[in-house]
């Protein structure tokens, strides 16, 4: 009836993870209990869980980001207390077992439920605004690919109190993640949250590619998009192009471990290098679909607080493409060590190598977009400074790793740990943080308390410093990643100081909690009411904040890059146009139902309560035919409305 | 000491609550030092940073070179960055503003020229790195190499001297500039074997063989590992690399001929068997063909043997 669940998957023995999932219970009844007692689930539902407003979807996409990030770093402080205590002849808190999860979750986590959703959400507040259109091409396709990406992470997180999860590392390799050496449901704990995720990330691709290049508003040519959109482009264009590698393997080696099929186990004629392979043909283009978006918010950020245009913009959408399409012609640098030939692995090195002109390209031009600037030090621009500082040192290592004899002796050390936090951390964390602080007036209608702001920053950068580069260290002294234990006492002083950075990092979230319940409480006298609270140039900052639900009453007409700030120039932005009926889709359960159904079927895989999965299939098709045939799927916001709602804000905004 | 003058604010418009942040900022100071302080006495030269053979000396030059090439760019950009941060500050009214767009396409064509000639410069690095330090390519030498098999087990090192019919765990003695021509494979998972002091790892994968060519040129006893995660034992997958000089290898051959079991096929059954820091011991004798067998037989699977789905590290078959 139940399949493989039983009571002993429940930790009952293992006293840390059930306090810790029982003490994060408590929140979230409690957080439910307020909103019950509160009385707001009509309008959570109306407004939020059912919302296909792309703006609301990126703030939930924003929300999941920054609660799995505290989950994620849970997992690393626990890596780092254990490393820097089980040195020697101590052994440390963590048994192998817990210690192996630990580190497969912390990977998986930080990658796929909070680095994606912090960049996917950005990218689904901002793109519309920029573009000057009303939503996405389909909003409720956008709404089912969030739920499904919350589904993915909700079910990961399941197996903190039911089961276990995988002990493989955050990249599954087999014949480790096969059903010889990894029975039982840790590695399905793995393998089916992130199929559920990667179709809602692949609709987004779909989503997203289709918006950009048939909804723009009228007169914005390509060459008019603001950079960010066309780092969207690219990293969604990338989506489209390497998730399907992603859930094609992962079928795979569900296949191999479901009904004993011998794709990558060590007998049968079964390939591991096949995996391996495959796994970085996304992989590779996956961290640049994390950091491109970034590479936009960056662009934004420098551009608007140094108070001009980017210097060159042509080089800069060159540069984003020239990054998407080299992305994909350097996996093999992540298995140098494999015992490929000299000539395999001189090409993918230089190939690696190369993929740095474009990037230094981007970082010259952020630099000459500084010169002679006038730079306001705000929150987002201290992130962009910060990372250009660190991103470069990232991007030193990462091209040293690319020589591949140099890899050789630093491969799977911490030395290439600490190079891709560098590049994560500095490059994403900061993109994500910056484009937060920078697009959260916008979203809500006031501003982030910068104080707190900055503090946040100052943590963030020196706790990256302090925990990242003893490892660099350590990595050059021959430690290797994932041990549980620590051979060389002569390691602990740098492991400690590595801890002392993991908890200036935990101040910096605490300063981030702090910036976002000060801001809330102080929040009238912190009200945006023109709109443009940055000075800004693009189109985002021409309508109110928060927008309203159609965004931009009549579409802006776009004659140059950066058409806001030309709009400012010419003072053609106050001009009261006639209005228009606006046609807007409706809100639709559809997304929520469907994650529901999702997150049943795929609990019911994990544990193989077949009858459980096919009815949660059968349902999901139930729900996308019922929707699919509905004809009531859009509403009209009446032209004497949306003149009201104009003359409000405008009103608001300056001197009627 | 010349951190400690900064220690103290020297600035003219210090607030009036000086006195109070004084301790506060000379706290963190000596908090810096300290850790400084470490860093440095942690940097004695250990692991990739003290090679002890020709490949490994290679490679920390390389490391060492490339890191110079790429810092030549990446210093001077670090410093832009802050220089021109602070110096354009929206406060700062000595700053010039002012800008000519007719400069834009001469400087673009320098910032794509200096990271192109970077990385063409690099990339010959990366070219000939690549074919000097292929792992297969055999290293030149007086003497004539040693062959040595390596084998992967759950969770320890199986090393099998072919030509010496002796095999040894976690214990890998060689002779000092003597080239060591290593076969890879692995009985379970996939597993890296690095002695960063030699040089270069390879991964060791289930019915495959990779091949590796590292020598010793100073005795002494170098750490090894594996480099890829293998699950609950991984952390104690060590063994030592003892170089020692020709006539001691001798010696250490002739001695574990003289002591310990032979490794037959009971005897590696039993010794495939999950384990974890497990000491070092030597065999007096290898049946032949033990490294072509465990690659066939985990090729063949552990299915044949018997074994359910569960827990099954491959087990010796007879006549597999």
């Amino acid at each position: 009836m139940l399949g493989n669940l039983t009571w002993a998957a429940i930790p009952f023995d293992q006293p840390l993870p059930l306090y810790a999932t029982g003490a994060v219970g408590i929140v979230i009844l409690a957080v439910l209990g307020l909103v019950t007692v509160k009385g707001w689930w009509p309008y959570l539902w109306r407004d939020w869980l059912t919302s296909v407003d792309h703006k609301r979807i990126g703030a939930m996409y924003l929300i999941l980001g920054l609660v799995m990030l505290l989950r994620g770093y849970s997992d690393a402080i626990m890596m780092r207390t254990q490393q820097a205590i089980a040195v020697g002849d101590a052994q440390g808190y963590l048994p192998p077992d817990h210690y192996d999860q630990i580190f497969s979750a912390h990977g998986t986590i930080m990658i796929f439920f909070v680095a994606m959703p912090l960049v996917i959400g950005l990218m689904n507040f901002v793109v519309p605004l920029q573009l000057g259109v009303r939503d996405v091409a389909f909003p409720v396709l956008n709404s089912v690919s969030f739920w499904l990406t919350a589904s993915g992470a909700l079910l990961v997180n399941v197996s903190l109190v039911v089961g276990n999860f995988a002990r493989t590392g955050w990249m599954g390799y087999p014949p480790l993640s096969g059903l010889a050496y990894s029975p039982g449901e840790g590695v399905d704990y793995y393998l089916w949250p992130l199929q559920i995720s990667g179709i809602g990330t692949l609709l987004t691709g779909v989503n997203f590619v289709t918006t950009i290049l048939k909804l723009r508003a009228p007169g914005m040519i390509y060459f008019r998009m603001p950079v960010f959109c066309w780092t969207a482009l690219a990293a969604n264009m990338l989506i489209i192009a390497a998730f399907p590698i992603l859930t094609a393997t992962f079928v795979m080696l569900l296949l191999d471990r479901y009904v004993g099929m011998h794709f990558f186990t060590n007998d049968a004629g079964g390939n591991q290098m096949m995996y391996v392979n495959l796994f970085w043909a996304w992989g590779h283009p996956e961290v640049y679909i994390l950091i491109l978006p970034a590479f936009g918010v960056f662009s934004e950020v420098v551009a608007t607080f140094s108070g001009k245009g980017l210097f060159s913009y042509r080089s800069m959408v060159l540069a984003t493409l020239g990054i998407c399409i080299l992305s994909f012609t350097v996996w093999l640098h992540h298995f140098f060590t494999m015992g490929a030939g000299a000539d395999v692995n001189a090409f993918f090195g230089i190939m690696s190598a190369i993929i740095a002109v474009p990037t230094g390209v981007k970082i010259f031009n952020w630099l000459f977009t500084l010169f002679r600037g006038r730079i306001v030090f705000t929150t987002p621009i201290l992130f962009a400074i910060g990372f250009m500082v660190t991103f470069v040192i990232g991007g030193m290592t990462g091209v040293l790793l690319a020589v591949p004899p140099v890899d050789f002796v630093l491969h799977n050390s911490v030395f290439l740990v600490a190079h891709f936090h560098n590049v994560i951390i500095g490059g994403v964390v900061f993109g994500a943080l910056a484009g937060y602080n920078y697009w959260f007036p916008k979203a809500f209608g006031f501003t982030l308390d910068e104080r707190w702001g900055k503090a946040s920053f100052w943590c963030w950068l020196v706790g990256f410093y302090l925990a990242f580069m003893p490892l660099y260290v350590l990595g050059l002294m021959g430690m290797t990643r994932r041990l549980e234990h620590i051979p060389d006492p002569g390691w602990q002083p740098l492991l400690l100081v590595a801890e002392v950075g993991a908890i200036v990092i935990f101040l910096g979230i605490l300063c981030q909690i702090a910036q976002l319940y000060v801001s809330i409480r102080t929040r009238e006298v912190r009200r945006d009411l023109t709109g443009d609270p940055w000075n800004a140039r693009t189109l985002e900052w021409s309508t109110s904040s928060p927008p309203p639900p159609y965004n931009f009453a009549v579409l802006p007409r776009v004659e140059t890059i950066d058409a806001f700030w030309e709009m400012k120039r010419r003072g053609v932005a106050a001009v009261e146009p006639a209005y228009e009926t606006i046609e807007m889709p409706r809100n639709s359960p559809i997304g929520f139902v469907i994650a529901f159904f999702a997150v049943i079927a795929g609990f019911s895989a994990i544990w193989h309560i077949w009858w459980l999965v096919i009815l949660g299939l059968l349902a999901i098709a139930v729900t996308v035919l019922t929707f699919g045939w509905s004809e009531n799927r859009e509403r009209e916001v009446p032209a004497a409305d949306v003149a009201r709602m104009e003359r409000a804000r405008l009103g608001l905004g300056r001197p009627a | 000491m010349h951190d400690w003058r900064y220690a103290t604010p020297d600035a003219p418009h210090a607030p009036a609550s000086r006195a109070r942040h004084v301790p506060r900022r000379s706290g963190l100071v000596r908090w810096l030092v300290v850790g400084a302080a470490v860093m440095v006495a942690s940097c004695q030269p250990a692991g990739v940073l003290d090679p002890q053979g020709p490949i490994a000396s290679a490679q920390l030059l390389l490391l060492i070179n490339s890191t110079a090439i790429m810092l030549v760019v990446v210093v001077p950009v670090i410093l832009a960055t802050l220089g021109f941060a602070w110096w354009y500050r929206s406060s700062n009214a000595r700053a010039s503003r002012s800008w000519d767009p007719a400069f834009e396409g001469r400087i673009e064509f320098v910032t794509w020229s200096i990271p192109a000639l970077i990385v063409i410069l690099l990339g010959g690095v990366i070219w000939i790195g690549s074919h000097q330090l292929d792992p297969r390519a055999p290293i030149s030498a007086n003497a004539n190499p040693l062959r040595v098999d390596v084998v992967a087990l759950d969770w320890k090192w199986l090393f099998i001297y072919p030509d010496q019919g002796i095999a040894a765990v976690n214990q890998l003695v060689v002779p000092v500039g003597t080239p060591v021509d290593f076969r890879l494979t692995s009985a379970t998972v996939m597993n890296s074997f690095f002695v960063p002091q030699l040089g270069s790892q390879i991964y060791t994968m289930g019915g495959m063989t990779t091949h590796l060519n590292l020598l010793a040129d100073q005795p002494g006893e170098y750490p090894g590992f594996s480099a890829n995660f293998s699950g609950d034992g991984f952390s104690e997958m060590r063994f030592v690399a003892k170089a020692v000089p020709a006539g001691d290898f001798d010696a250490w051959v002739t001695q574990a001929r003289g002591a310990g079991s032979a490794l037959d096929e009971a005897a590696y059954a039993e010794l495939a068997k999950p384990s974890q820091a497990v000491p070092p011991t030597t065999y007096r004798s290898v049946e032949p063909k033990l490294f072509e067998h465990i690659i066939e037989q985990t090729v063949s699977g552990p299915e044949k043997a018997g074994v359910g789905a569960a827990w099954c590290p491959p087990a010796w078959q007879v006549g597999g």
